[in-house]
């Protein structure tokens, strides 16, 4: 990575929502969605953040977007404080940052044509002409790989992918500069993924897009990433360059992650790490190492002590793990 | 039909409704009926639509001509009734009568019988106690039943809907005031303040319209802000905010067009619910201004003159039809706007 200033800084970040109950709905605790977490995302680069349901990294890319409003921490956008800015700001800073969802059947309204769907996110751009705009919308259709005489029609003329290739054409409409994609192609069947995963490809190089990747599908995350975050109960356990990740993985998470992406070929045999148990609680969390109850090699330090995300000395710069006895343990892979 | 131009899922809708024949023809009644009420004046009224005397023209339904116009003795507005001035515009032209010779407020004073007179070719439906035409009252009413129906049904979507939206869409503390005024607000008892304010100022329309939308309103708020609570974390909803679109924009554009559905399917059963709690109001002598053509005191005078049942008869039929034409429409609107049944 260059050593120039990162697009989006996201600094000890916290997203607890309240539970509420009891006497007069008071707040009776906290689910810790997202649990003091730090990264950088630099410009043109593709970070993707993977891990099991529930651990955050949805929540993570909401956050960052401001679809809610963080508990605690900080999200720096181009060096300004996402979370400090006012409404009419926080409105001028959204064009910059998109978000492209899993489900391409929710994600646009079914009673707005495709114009519509296109037309609003240019009105709110407002820089094209409005004269313009309609051209201006069927080139973004011809940019996604969708005919321009599919314009004036519904979402449920579409297919799947037609549909997602309808989420992208919106969210570029308004020329951002990073793109949050939550689980954008799992919804789709792997024929049509791979199509989509091409198209998000040529057009980071197209128009210099950054991409926050989220994902729990391993194989489409190392077709498209630079970078993986591994997150685990609302924490990070691991980033890491892909190459380094994918045949370094240090953590055990990771290492446990990895070895269930199936193998196209029959004849090599992978060992499986299988994990024990289900995922705890985000409510109340596990002290210590989060991983610790379902850790394979977890001691007594990992039951009191929580692990700090360090770099390793021993492999390629800016590969952070959280476990104690990162490079300790018995290489997998 | 009128050349709407409607997307594809409206034109579904549309066809739809016009393949529940029932509703259809329903619809087509209550608006032949709605529109004749409109022409009441062209249909029962007690000057000619149209006179010609002395070469000059004349439109009694629209403007008063002095009896000088015609060449009668004073100067005051010319009573079409009086044979005296039927004589004297007859004599030199012509007047185009409505079917109807009569008015809601009209008195017919040489009855064959006292009244209220039985029907006979003039009163076809015979007269009311006060010697009134009950067609001519019926006409009238049902106008002023359904204008006023339609008038709080509007207004009552209206204040619903932006409430409910706006509970639903902010939620919150907001949602939960709103919640617990509008518990306290509905369970206030509407007749007895009606009855409490109409002893103290006469209720005119507007004045019984205003006591009604501010105890009628709350009927469309939970439902609007059900959807708005659920439409609120769909997906393109969050695309939108997250495209930096206002919050009044995504309400309009992708919050209520949701709750629209809803909404337009209670409509017909708010419109006569209207009708219906207006006939009562001024069945109980607490509605309209007396003198006032209206269902509910023609009722009134039914239960009091039960010897003359032409009139209790023709305002149960009238009324009757009113209220099944309105929830057989509701009815079809229902079913063809239910969602589970899209395409």
């Amino acid at each position: 990575m260059t050593a120039t200033q990162p697009l989006l800084q996201v600094k000890n970040l916290k997203q607890y929502f309240p539970i509420k109950g009891g006497f007069f709905g008071a707040t009776v605790n906290h689910v810790k969605a997202v649990d003091d977490i730090s990264f950088d995302v630099h410009e043109g680069e593709t970070v993707s953040i993977v891990g099991e349901s529930g651990c955050g990294k949805s929540t993570t890319g909401r956050s960052i977007l401001r679809l809610e409003h963080p508990t605690a921490g900080e999200v720096r956008f181009q060096d300004r404080d996402m979370v400090s800015l006012t409404r009419s700001e926080l409105r001028r800073t959204r064009k910059d940052l998109q978000i492209i969802f899993q489900d391409p059947y929710a994600s646009i309204n079914p009673r707005q044509t495709v114009a519509d769907v296109l037309m609003e996110a240019l009105d709110i751009q407002n820089i094209v002409p409005r004269a313009q705009r309609r051209e201006r919308a069927l080139s973004l259709l011809e940019t996604v790989g969708l005919g321009t005489y599919q314009i004036d029609r519904y979402p449920h003329e579409f297919s799947g992918g037609q549909r997602q290739r309808i989420g992208i054409a919106r969210a570029l409409a308004v020329n951002p500069k990073l793109i949050i994609c939550d689980e954008a192609v799992s919804a789709l069947d792997v024929s049509i993924q791979a199509q989509i995963l091409n198209l998000l490809k040529q057009l980071q190089r197209d128009f210099k897009l950054t991409y926050i990747f989220i994902s729990h599908d391993l194989g489409v995350v190392r077709h498209i990433s630079d970078r993986i975050i591994v997150m685990y109960l609302g924490k990070i356990v691991e980033i890491a360059d892909k190459k380094s990740l994918f045949e370094q993985p240090q953590h055990p998470y990771t290492q446990a992650l990895l070895s269930s992406i199936p193998t196209y070929d029959p004849k090599t045999k992978t060992e499986r790490i299988p994990l024990r148990g289900e995922i705890p609680s985000p409510i109340d969390p596990p002290q210590g190492c989060r991983f610790h109850t379902r850790c394979p090699y977890a001691q007594e330090l990992c039951r009191e002590e929580e692990p700090q995300l360090l770099p390793m000395e021993n492999l390629q710069a800016g590969h952070e793990t959280a476990c104690h006895f990162a490079g300790e343990l018995p290489e997998r892979n | 039909m009128v050349v709407l131009k409607l997307n594809p899922i409206n034109r579904q809708r549309w066809q739809r409704f016009r393949n529940n024949r029932r509703a259809f023809w329903s619809l087509w009644l209550f608006s032949g009926l709605f529109l004749l009420s409109l022409m009441a004046e062209f249909i029962a009224n007690e000057r000619p639509i149209i006179a010609y005397h002395d070469n000059t023209w004349y439109a009694p339904v629209f403007f008063n001509y002095s009896e000088l116009a015609f060449g009668g003795d004073f100067d005051v507005p010319a009573d079409y009734t009086d044979p005296f001035i039927q004589d004297l515009i007859n004599e030199d032209g012509w007047m185009l009568w409505p079917p109807v010779r009569f008015s809601y407020r009209s008195i017919h004073y040489d009855l064959p019988s006292p009244a209220p007179s039985p029907p006979s070719t003039e009163n076809w439906l015979g007269t009311d106690d006060q010697g009134r035409d009950v067609v001519a009252r019926l006409l009238y009413g049902t106008r002023i039943s359904i204008l006023f129906g339609f008038t709080l049904t509007i207004l009552t979507s209206v204040v619903g809907v932006a409430v409910g939206a706006m509970m639903g869409f902010f939620g919150g503390k907001l949602d939960l005031f709103g919640q617990r005024v509008l518990e306290v607000w509905s369970s206030l008892p509407t007749l007895f303040i009606l009855i409490i304010i109409s002893s103290m100022v006469q209720p005119t329309f507007w004045i019984l319209m205003g006591i009604m939308l501010l105890f009628g309103w709350m009927g469309l708020v939970s439902l609007v802000r059900a959807e708005s609570l659920r439409a609120r974390n769909f997906e393109y909803v969050q695309a939108a905010r997250a495209m930096g679109l206002g919050n009044t924009a995504i309400i309009f554009r992708h919050v209520l067009p949701n709750a629209m559905v809803a909404t337009i399917t209670f409509l017909p059963f708010i419109l006569a619910g209207s009708v219906t709690t207006l006939t009562g109001l001024d069945f109980l002598g607490f509605g309209l201004p007396p003198g006032s053509p209206s269902l509910g005191e023609m009722i009134n005078q039914g239960k009091n003159n039960v010897r003359a049942p032409w009139i209790g008869l023709s305002v149960f039929f009238m009324l009757s039809l009113i209220l099944v034409l309105l929830v057989f429409i509701g009815e079809g609107v229902r079913d063809a706007l239910d969602p589970r049944r899209t395409r």
